[in-house]
């Protein structure tokens, strides 16, 4: 038995398809991220896997409970954290958790080992109100409150948007040593880079999941040879690039280009020649891996 | 590309701004180039919202000397806020009013006249591909869109100087690419361009990039200089060695 299993799910909202018709099955003990832009439909599937929107067609089952019939039994189960910050803001960082333990029928001391590590960061502002707290604290008091009833499986819708490098890195670092301990996590981000984090990944646009596989198939899967191509100003190389006939795509990464040739054998010679000509200098061709986000973009098959 | 001699846009020499006892911002100085693609980093509660807020004439500091397009920040707000344009990542424009009732709304307020407003409308329908969308309600058309018409919007009047707050923040892959596509070309076009973002590919995009700490600027110079400087592989490495030194 799966820890969730989604069979066929579609949501419709006036004339949306927020979900259309999506399948897929989550392991116990594994962490899934679903990668995917703002209104990709993460929010949408989230909220019916955590019993609090019906479905128009398609079942979803998390433990093996029915998400529409068993919905009570659900909820002791799965911890969960919206994407906007839904705690009591008058209420201290003490109160909040307190309050969900008491909700669920349990106290804090008697899980406080698996929130131990997260809460002691925010401890020393325990009397703190929750709508005084930094936007990193926030997050770490959420996290706290979805998980001090000890759920098997933990639900986190963009936990990390508007949260800067420093704390995302520490957030991926909780959320691994959660997963250790056993706990299913399913995890909604719309940065790319997190996906490596993931055992498997789906990849999720309009509605639609473009792919389900691990971070490292999912990259094996991409179908080009992929170029990093560099020269003293990404601003020309990127328009000099798109209009190279034998290209296939361009993409700013960083301080490089990512650039893949429609037809490959001779097309590093032939770009370098070009550029040069355009009157690019420091031109550097070379081979680069793909990334998850290489693979997004070129599954959503749109062209420039 | 900035060239060496261009002049200053903004200038801000010793910002302090307290809340209390509480120091936000603590002795801020720096410049920023006409034309320049200024980033300006920071983790959660460094001080950016609260600097940015008083650079846009909707807060006053504690103390300090700023000029912003040229103007006085105590004495000419109102002309600083003539000359600049303002985008965040929570959108400017009403949900309930068409793409067109959209433009033409804040065309108005910043006083272009009515065929002025209709010509411009033509060329950015045009421009963001979006002729078919001009009669949409806002609250229809896809985020990506929405992204790049506040954008759009934000420009509208010409400004000396745009700041945008976290203006790529859960958008897609492609869509954050073509929104840099427009700051390079606003870039280009003469617009001073100020940006906060925590994607940390995107602060390799910006000519010259702070990067604020505690209320402090920790760092500031080309994405280039700061990597030899902090011997990092990528900004995102600089940010993690700076941010993280303070944290711990």
């Amino acid at each position: 038995m799966s820890a969730i299993q989604v069979t066929h799910l579609s949501k419709q909202f006036a004339t949306v398809k927020a979900l259309d018709d999506i399948s897929f099955s989550v392991g116990h003990g594994e962490l899934f991220g679903f990668i995917g832009p703002d209104g990709a439909g993460k929010t949408t599937l989230f909220r019916i896997l955590t019993t609090l929107l019906l479905p128009d067609e398609g079942k979803a089952s998390v433990n093996g409970l029915d998400v529409v019939k068993d919905y009570r039994k659900i909820r002791q189960d799965i911890g969960y954290m919206p994407g906007k910050f839904s705690l009591y803001t008058d209420l201290s960082v003490e109160e909040n958790l307190k309050f969900y333990a008491t909700v669920f029928g349990t106290t804090i001391a008697e899980n406080f080992d698996l929130i131990k590590d997260i809460y002691v960061q925010i401890e020393p502002f325990r009397k703190r109100k929750a709508g005084q707290l930094s936007g990193g604290m926030k997050q770490k008091l959420a996290l706290s409150c979805a998980l001090i009833h000890k759920p098997s499986v933990l639900i986190l819708d963009e936990p990390t948007t508007g949260v800067d490098a420093v704390s995302r890195l520490e957030f991926w670092e909780m959320l691994k040593r959660l997963k250790d301990s056993g706990i299913t996590i399913v995890v909604a981000t719309p940065y790319m880079d997190e996906a490596s984090l993931c055992d498997r990944v789906a990849l999720i646009q309009n509605g639609k999941i473009m792919t389900i596989s691990t971070p490292s198939e999912v990259i094996k899967t991409y179908p080009y040879v992929l170029y990093s191509v560099k020269s003293d100003d990404i601003y020309s190389l990127l328009r000099d690039l798109r209009q190279f006939p034998q290209v296939h795509s361009v993409f700013a990464f960083g301080q490089s280009a990512h650039v893949s040739f429609k037809e490959e054998h001779a097309a590093e010679d032939v770009l370098h020649k070009y550029l040069h000509e355009k009157g690019h200098s420091d031109v550097k061709i070379g081979p680069t891996q793909a990334t998850i986000e290489d693979c997004f973009m070129e599954l959503m098959n749109t062209k420039w | 590309m900035v060239k060496r001699q261009a002049e200053n846009i903004i200038v801000v020499k010793d910002l302090v701004k307290k809340f209390g006892s509480f120091i936000a911002n603590d002795h801020l100085s720096f410049e920023v180039k006409k034309g320049e693609i200024f980033g300006f980093l920071g983790a959660n509660g460094a001080g950016k919202t609260t600097a940015i807020k008083i650079l846009c004439g909707l807060s006053s500091p504690t103390s300090g000397k700023l000029t912003v397009g040229g103007f006085d920040i105590y004495t000419e707000r109102e002309k600083i806020k003539k000359n600049i344009g303002y985008m965040s990542q929570k959108f400017s424009l009403y949900d309930d009013l068409t793409v067109f009732e959209n433009i033409r709304f804040y065309a108005g307020i910043y006083g272009l006249r009515k065929k002025e407003i209709e010509e411009r409308t033509k060329v950015l329908m045009e421009k963001l591909d979006m002729k078919e969308a001009r009669d949409k309600l806002i609250r229809s058309i896809p985020l990506g869109w929405k992204q790049k018409l506040a954008f759009s919007v934000a420009i509208i009047h010409n400004p000396k100087i745009v700041f945008l707050d976290e203006p790529t923040g859960g958008v897609d892959p492609l869509t954050r690419r073509q929104f840099w596509d427009m700051i390079f070309e606003a870039s280009r076009e003469g617009i001073t361009v100020f940006v906060t973002t925590h994607y940390m590919d995107e602060a390799e995009y910006c000519d010259r990039v702070s990067i604020m700490v505690d209320g402090k600027i920790a760092a500031l110079d080309t994405p280039e200089n700061l990597k030899q400087q902090y011997l990092a592989a990528s900004m995102n490495d600089v940010f993690l060695k700076l941010a993280r030194a303070k944290v711990n």
